[in-house]
């Protein structure tokens, strides 16, 4: 793995933004986070070779350095010769095959046969090989779709939302299914999500997409422990941004909340908003440090969370058991300063 | 005695002009969802769909125009393989095929449609080539609404009569088809002869649709339920 590398770096112009998009991959599994319509599925798209960017390169080094496209010496393989396997959010199986079929639709005449054995065992689908896509659960469904494109060995695998369209039940179920069956795999895996659980769960490394841009790129425990920037820590699940006031180096006042707060690293000019985890609140005494008033506060019962909205609009989230329904909203929090995120814009 | 001819080259130019335009239907349609340019789109699909709404013997005079002695086709024709086609049994399969085109291309047009771009798009990062996703992808789980077009265009061909008649004639035994029969029959006063020829053309027209409805019914069933 370690002499592998992916590189992408792809313009396109698109209805509402322009999609700028550079990254090199060495690790296996990258993450790319962004709110819907961020260029996301646009970029998976690329790679694929579905959709062509204006400019650019898309190379994949493996045994030797193949490029899929490059805008400057017009190349553009074909997405039948990149070896790219891509999980659409449907799945997109062929109704028209059973299962069997659909596995070995993209294989030869002469490697099919075992391959499609294989395939069925390792994916758990034994007796249902004669079946068509409508008559199975959704996640047999995905087992197939994996099983469709891994028997191809490709490359590359890129996986475009695969969790959106289900419940909650489903959802976490199959998410630890398909992160087992990609244990296995030894090639580049891209996933495309706006759902911080699943990035996190997922990605080795991520990126940060918004209009186009990206906005953050790194390792996830990073990007989530500092995100750096308003939009990051609002798409990684920080509840509480504001814009700040700088005081002195180690002080600010929040504009959103009217509370003033001390912070443990120094705040640098171009810091203009603070976050703070709804989780990183605890009940304080007056005279703490980084005190909000809880006077006026609602809140709402969850199975295993008290939701509390203060009356200046701060969120705190606690835990709780299930059985428990009685709650006395302290009558002060507190936050401690390194927990409290220095943003930009 | 009624008299067997029309019957048989009904049969016969209904039969080879469906193959035809079920084909070059398919093919064409496949064509246009392909094309990305807008204008060139509409205009091509203008063309193709104007037999549909013309009155059929508009389209024979333009066919006449074409594949007539003196038109650039038939001229061409005479010229080099000394065949004529206008008033000849050729001439009503391209009247037939001329007249039918729009209902099959536009319903396969409309079932292509239909068909998720994503179902392609996953031949494609398969490796199936081109060929492969328009026979096993896109016209199988188009199959339904082409057939039902192709159902249409059959019926088309076997009842045209107005192009027909003007570019191929009423010529007994050589192109007078069985709408022509019927047509000639009753304008000779012949009522019983002519009642003949329509229930013909009822009995096959029902049995064409049962048996393309049938399997297309059981097609659908095995992967959808």
């Amino acid at each position: 793995m370690s002499d592998k590398l992916l590189k992408v770096n792809i313009q396109k112009e698109l209805k509402e933004f322009d999609l700028d998009v550079k990254f090199e991959l060495k690790n296996k599994r990258l993450g790319i986070l962004g709110p819907s319509g961020c260029g996301k599925s646009m970029t998976l798209k690329s790679i694929a070779g579905i959709v062509n960017p204006d400019e650019g390169i898309i190379s994949l080094t493996t045994n030797e350095e193949i490029t899929y496209f490059d805008s400057d010496n017009k190349i553009n393989i074909k997405p039948q010769k990149r070896n790219v396997g891509y999980l659409f959010q449907n799945y997109a199986l062929f109704p028209n095959m059973t299962v069997e079929e659909n596995i070995a639709i993209g294989l030869s005449k002469d490697d099919s046969e075992k391959s499609v054995s294989d395939m069925i065992k390792r994916f758990h689908l034994e007796g249902l090989e004669k079946r068509y896509p409508r008559q199975l659960s959704g996640g047999q469904q995905q087992r197939v779709a994996l099983a469709r494109i891994l028997a191809y060995s490709p490359d590359v695998i890129l996986l475009d939302e695969p969790f959106s369209a289900m419940d909650t039940f489903l959802k976490e179920q199959l998410r630890i299914e398909l992160s087992n069956m990609l244990k296995g795999f030894d090639g580049f895996s891209i996933m495309v999500t706006h759902d911080r659980d699943e990035a996190f769960q997922f990605c080795d490394e991520l990126i940060v997409l918004d209009q186009g841009k990206i906005i953050a790129k790194g390792d996830t425990y990073d990007i989530f422990e500092n995100p750096g920037r308003v939009e990051v820590a609002r798409l990684t699940g920080c509840k509480n941004i504001s814009k700040i006031e700088i005081i002195d180096d180690y002080h600010l006042k929040s504009l959103d909340w009217g509370v003033t707060f001390e912070v443990s690293k120094k705040i640098s000019p171009n810091i203009t908003h603070i976050g703070i985890r709804a989780h990183d609140f605890i009940a304080a005494e007056k005279e703490d440090v980084n005190v909000v008033d809880t006077e006026n506060a609602t809140k709402f019962e969850m199975p295993f969370e008290w939701e509390v909205t203060l009356s200046n609009g701060l969120w705190w989230k606690y835990d709780k058991e299930i059985y428990e329904h009685d709650f006395e909203i302290p009558k002060y929090l507190k936050v401690d300063p390194k927990n409290i995120i220095l943003l930009e814009e | 005695m009624m008299d067997w001819s029309p019957i048989f080259i009904s049969m016969k130019t209904a039969s080879l002009s469906i193959f035809i335009t079920f084909f070059v239907g398919l093919i064409v349609a496949w064509g246009i969802v392909k094309t990305k340019n807008d204008t060139v789109k509409i205009i091509l699909d203008g063309i193709f769909t104007l037999p549909l709404v013309l009155p059929p013997t508009v389209v024979g005079f333009f066919l006449l125009y074409t594949f007539g002695v003196r038109g650039p086709i038939g001229h061409f024709f005479i010229e080099f393989f000394a065949i004529k086609i206008a008033f000849s049994w050729p001439a009503t399969v391209i009247a037939a095929v001329v007249m039918s085109f729009p209902l099959m291309y536009r319903s396969a047009r409309g079932a292509y449609e239909q068909v998720d771009s994503n179902l392609l798009d996953a031949g494609r990062t398969l490796g199936m080539s081109e060929w492969k996703i328009f026979w096993k992808i896109l016209f199988a789980n188009a199959l339904p609404g082409i057939i039902s077009g192709g159902i249409l265009a059959f019926a088309r061909g076997l009842g045209e009569f107005g192009a027909t008649a003007m570019l191929a004639g009423n010529i007994a035994g050589q192109t007078r088809t069985l709408p022509m029969a019927v047509y000639s029959e009753v304008a000779a006063g012949n009522m019983g002869e002519a009642f003949n020829y329509v229930i013909v053309i009822v009995v096959i027209s029902f049995i064409v649709i049962f048996i393309m409805d049938y399997v297309s019914i059981r097609k659908e069933k095995q992967w959808k339920y």
